[in-house]
């Protein structure tokens, strides 16, 4: 299992995605705060986060693309079908390679506390808050990634087909204040990744948050391990 | 070694197999023949658990494949059609990758050296897998299904789209391989499976309709009595001569011309050595004899053959 996480992680940094990945990921976080929380002059980073959800949107799905789509267009994906390893650890190690990838580019984003800081100081709790909430919703989307990239031997609709899973998801909270109907409105919340989000931005661990997302991971791992399955067995 | 039994595969109402059943001995090398599209990837595929059979079972080295799939795998070495190779890799890191997700336990750095120098490999290892000549990345994966000296190995058309030479490398390599090792070689190219294997399993509509010795058939085939002959003379006169030489049966201009040479396809009786008397009644007629090509009949024509066999068969039966 470990050999196929190093060789994921080789490949981002082989070939130009991992720093493509992470240039845009700090571009687009450096513009974003600048807008969010520099204009508006404070040094609460919880703004900056939440639209920073948007942007993973769009970013973690270019990461995910390849795992699986391009071991299919390449052919590979033989070779680790029939080496003597279980699927779930060849997904599991696809997974946390992607996830390595996104938590180091978040943790590089932190370089901008610096001067942020000098500005006042910032509310540790609130901003600790904001990244855990990150890393938690950065994992969601990455196992989504994964799923969906294991659909499919092309790599660019792996990258559209997750965009559009995660943005419905994230749009999911957004309209669910406008409904009155109750059953959607819970229905909705069920898939609302956004919606749980809120309390950590408060500074505030929300354990059930914590157990939700966890959950929404392993269900779409879990998900990528049965569409290996059932491809076998077809 | 290997134990197939009754598979069957569907791909929803279509069967790639039905009833596929053989065994393969330890230390066999065994061609895997038939046309495209016969089914001969889908049992390789479910030999080496990259899919599942609808129904029937594996084992190979005593080990169900569906039950114990890790441990099966251990004990293959597979080539697929296309040769599963990173292009981003490096020869050698590709090897050392292969190497830790079979979890071998060999001497790394000796047991890579080794299987480069049979596959020959040693000089591209530092060069990147796109980089590499077709022929180079067909011997790398050949390199890929040695490593961890699995005692089974399956090559999946292994000398597609190869030039003369390299073939004939691969096909020396593979014969070496069935040395110490159990192969399995499924192909399509019959001379192929003729110089390398010991037995041949023919597959045709996912059903074996052929499992014997390769000597076998091809001596069934190979009791020839036919000619093809050149000789220098008069076309219609040699015709009419050849047909009243004692012991040939047939004899036909096969309109081809050499200069002043005509070609005719010869036919003898069962049993008869047709050569001695020929070149004399031609020495005496001053008629030289350009060329004599026993018509062997190849594994080709027999394959052929039973196939057609099996359409009147099941002509028949539906009838």
């Amino acid at each position: 299992m470990f050999a196929i996480y190093k060789k994921e992680l080789r490949s981002y940094f082989t070939t130009p995605l991992g720093y493509v990945f992470c240039g845009v990921f700090l571009a687009i976080s450096g513009f974003l705060l600048g807008i969010t929380t520099l204009y508006s002059g404070t040094v609460d980073v919880s703004s900056f986060y939440q639209v920073m959800i948007f942007a993973c949107g769009i970013l973690v799905p270019i990461l995910t693309m390849k795992t699986f789509a391009e071991e299919r267009r390449q052919k590979t994906e033989q070779l680790l079908m029939t080496a003597p390893l279980p699927i779930f650890k060849m997904v599991l190690a696809k997974f946390l390679s992607s996830y390595t990838i996104f938590v180091l580019s978040l943790a590089t984003g932190c370089v901008y506390f610096l001067p942020l800081s000098t500005y006042g100081t910032m509310n540790a709790a609130r901003t600790v808050g904001c990244l855990v909430a990150m890393l938690l919703v950065g994992m969601v989307f990455v196992a989504i990634g994964i799923f969906v990239s294991s659909l499919t031997d092309n790599t660019v609709t792996a990258a559209v087909g997750t965009i559009v899973i995660i943005l419905v998801m994230v749009a999911a909270s957004m309209f669910n204040g406008l409904i009155d109907f109750y059953p959607i409105r819970q229905a909705l919340s069920w898939i609302s990744v956004y919606g749980r989000y809120t309390y950590f931005t408060y500074g505030i661990f929300d354990f059930s948050a914590l157990v939700y997302y966890f959950s929404l991971t392993v269900v779409f791992l879990f998900l990528t391990v049965r569409v290996f399955d059932r491809r076998r067995w077809a | 070694m290997i134990e197939i039994q009754n598979l069957v595969k569907l791909y929803g109402n279509k069967s790639a197999l039905e009833g596929v059943s053989f065994n393969v001995g330890e230390g066999e090398i065994v061609g895997f023949l038939g046309p495209n599209g016969a089914g001969k990837s889908t049992t390789l595929n479910i030999l080496t658990g990259y899919l599942s059979s609808s129904s029937g079972t594996v084992k190979v080295g005593g080990i169900d494949v569906f039950e114990y799939p890790d441990e099966a795998k251990k004990l293959i070495g597979f080539l697929p059609e296309q040769p599963p190779l990173y292009h981003d890799m490096k020869v050698s890191e590709y090897l050392n990758f292969v190497y830790e997700i079979k979890r071998c336990k060999l001497n790394r750095k000796k047991h890579l050296e080794e299987i480069m120098q049979t596959t020959k490999i040693l000089d591209v290892k530092d060069r990147l897998i796109g980089n590499l000549s077709k022929g180079y990345r067909q011997r790398v994966g050949i390199a890929q299904a040695l490593v961890g000296n699995p005692p089974v190995i399956i090559f999946d058309e292994p000398t597609v789209a190869l030039d003369p030479k390299q073939i004939i490398e691969i096909r020396n390599l593979i014969r070496n391989l069935g040395k110490t090792h159990t192969v399995i070689l499924s192909s399509h190219i019959l001379s192929e499976i003729q110089s390398v294997c010991d037995r041949v399993v023919i597959i045709n509509e996912g059903r074996i309709i052929a499992d014997e010795k390769t000597e076998s058939i091809t001596r069934v085939a190979g009791d020839t009595n036919e000619y093809i002959i050149k000789v220098a003379g008069p076309q219609r006169e040699v015709q009419s001569a050849l047909r009243s030489l004692r012991g040939i049966v047939f004899s036909e201009p096969t309109g081809e011309r050499d200069g002043d040479s005509y070609c005719f396809r010869i036919k003898s009786e069962t049993g008869v050595d047709i050569r001695k008397p020929l070149f004399y009644m031609l020495a005496e007629k001053n008629w030289p004899l350009m060329g004599l090509e026993p018509q062997g009949m190849n594994l080709e024509d027999v394959f052929v053959r039973i196939m057609d066999n099996d359409m009147k068969k099941s002509k028949s039966a539906k009838a």
